[in-house]
């Protein structure tokens, strides 16, 4: 029966590396994940068949009752949300994971603590480690989404986070050391130890600000692959350690890309608080004034252009505005123009974000195109419109040094000969950051709300 | 069962085959990415089974019953959300009739 076991683990370890693989296309991508999906419905079949999990009747209830519950929820949920709000979703379900890990290390010292476990040094300490990075993915996910979903707006700080930032990890790596390295396991200890580390977590993601939130999720990803690792060392189970290892380092990878593609290195995004002196200096040096345009004017500019950029950002996302910007990009077509997205790597909440949506309302890939190819057409563009981004086309980030954002490649939006901006309000974007495109002079606003401003666009259009 | 440097060699490997396999994943694909490679991290749900079986007394059986339900969740959730995203580019042939 052992071979039979590690012989489904084996073939599931395969079957998740080639899912994930697959997924590296977009034609193979569906298979890939059916794949995957199929061999986690085996390998956690046979997880039932592991000796001891048939020894308690009461056990095997109580597992299939929870499965329920927490597949119920998730499937319902995954089933229901909007696109727009996958992001926060996809954090939530990886908190999960990460509480998961974590759950397992405390099922495990508990046992330790019970004596029905021999203890060994190098177990201990992987299951430490694990619950320690486990639960700070589960609270930090949680902190992520309640971000994202709106539910947290303000950045908490509190008077010197880092300071009791770095005393609560130090203090949590003690508890850890103490639960790692004894030869008794304490359960008051592992509870103070479970304690602070979701503090932590807490306290580690409420300064970071919403507009680098896709970072932090893709590290919390990351994250809780490593604690699923260290638990399958705990466990023995060598389906965990790969499939959870993997994802631990394409999970960095993709981390780091996107920290890359916004300039700042990772340690800027975690440890640095965004926009807390640099906004101030910002807001000085601005000329100009925002200048109102209606509806009907801007979609008369549109439909005499002979090539129009249409830069989306997370404001269309809000508004739900996909729809309604591949009906504009149909009237315009139908017109001559020619219409094309540009799209910053960061746009929206994580990369590929905007993509998704695009492709979701059925515009073509071939018209989406990334910074790098699309940066040189701009000053050639009649009209460039953008619709809810702001801190990707705000030009201080090549003109100001002082700027926080300064360096990150942006989208020229500013180059092109009119600049629309459609926005809900007069506010600053999400860092906080002024944005001086909003005061050029071939810039005009177009005030509301994303779906309901391109709706005006496209009915102004038809109406020529 | 996996002692020592066994373990050690699997993790070093699983390491550079998670960095090589996403490292060719294009910008488009890297949102659907995230999630796949969180279902993915869903394989906990087999430690949790393989815990909670075993678990004696209420407080084993309560932390267990949270790491299956929050695993079966990773893994649902992940998997729903994932096919959703990639069926977005999928059905690019059914738009020219609207």
């Amino acid at each position: 029966m052992d071979t039979f076991i590690q012989i489904v683990y084996f073939v599931t370890a395969i079957l998740f590396i080639l899912g994930l693989k697959k997924m590296s296309s977009p034609v193979t991508a569906t298979g890939g994940i059916v794949w995957a999906g199929i061999a986690m419905i085996a390998a956690s079949l046979v997880a039932f068949l592991e000796p001891g999990v048939f020894a308690n009747n009461t056990n095997v209830i109580l597992i299939i009752v929870a499965i329920a519950v927490g597949s119920g929820i998730a499937y319902i949920t995954a089933k229901r949300v909007q696109m727009t709000d996958m992001p926060q979703m996809i954090a939530i379900y990886n908190g999960m994971g990460g509480g998961a890990a974590a759950a397992i290390a405390g099922v495990e010292l508990v046992k330790m603590a019970g004596g029905h476990h021999a203890l060994d040094t190098t177990v201990q300490v992987l299951a430490v480690l694990g619950a320690l990075i486990g639960a700070v993915s589960f609270s930090g996910s949680a902190i992520a989404f309640a971000k994202l979903q709106g539910l947290m707006n303000k950045t908490i700080r509190l008077p010197f986070h880092m300071v009791i930032n770095l005393a609560l990890f130090v203090a949590t790596l003690a508890a850890g050391a103490m639960i790692g390295f004894n030869d008794e396991v304490s359960i008051t200890l592992v509870l103070g130890f479970f304690i602070m580390a979701l503090v932590f977590g807490v306290l580690f993601t409420t300064p970071i600000g919403g507009a680098d939130m896709p970072v932090v999720i893709s590290l919390f990803n990351a994250f809780t692959g490593l604690a699923v690792a260290f638990e399958g060392f705990v466990l023995g189970n060598a389906a965990m350690i790969i499939a959870g290892t993997v994802v631990g380092s394409a999970g960095t990878l993709l981390t780091q890309l996107m920290a890359k593609a916004m300039n700042r290195p990772i340690s800027n995004i975690l440890f640095a608080s965004f926009g807390s002196d640099g906004s101030d200096a910002a807001d000085e040096d601005i000329e100009g004034s925002m200048k109102e345009i209606q509806g009907t004017d801007a979609a008369i500019m549109m439909a005499y252009a002979e090539k129009v950029i249409i830069v989306p950002g997370y404001g269309m996302a809000v508004a739900q505005a996909q729809h309604k910007v591949a009906e504009l990009t149909q009237v315009l077509e139908k017109r001559g123009v020619t219409v094309k997205f540009a799209i910053h790597p960061v746009a929206g909440r994580m990369p590929g974000h905007m993509n998704v949506l695009l492709a979701e309302a059925g515009i073509d890939y071939d018209k989406i195109l990334d910074l790098d190819e699309i940066n040189p057409e701009f000053p050639t563009a009649d009209v460039a419109l953008v619709i809810g981004a702001n801190d990707v086309v705000n030009p201080v980030a090549r003109t100001n040094p002082d700027s926080p954002i300064y360096g990150m490649p942006i989208l020229d939006a500013d180059m092109a000969k009119n600049c629309i901006v459609i926005k809900r309000g007069r506010g600053a974007g999400f860092s906080g950051i002024e944005n001086h495109l909003f005061y050029a002079d071939n810039t005009r606003m177009l005030y509301g709300d994303g779906q309901k401003a391109v709706g005006e666009l496209v009915s102004g259009v038809k109406e020529l | 069962m996996i002692e020592g440097f066994t373990a050690l060699y699997i993790f070093m490997l699983s390491a550079f085959t998670g960095y090589e396999v996403i490292s060719r994943v294009p910008v488009i694909l890297h949102t659907p990415m995230m999630s796949g490679s969180n279902f993915i991290h869903g394989i906990v749900l087999v430690g949790a089974i393989v815990v909670m079986g075993s678990a004696e007394g209420a407080l084993e059986q309560t932390i267990g019953f949270i790491a299956v339900a929050l695993a079966a969740g990773n893994a649902v959730g992940g998997y729903v959300a994932t096919v959703r995203m990639l069926e977005m580019f999928t059905v690019k042939d059914k738009k020219g009739e609207a």
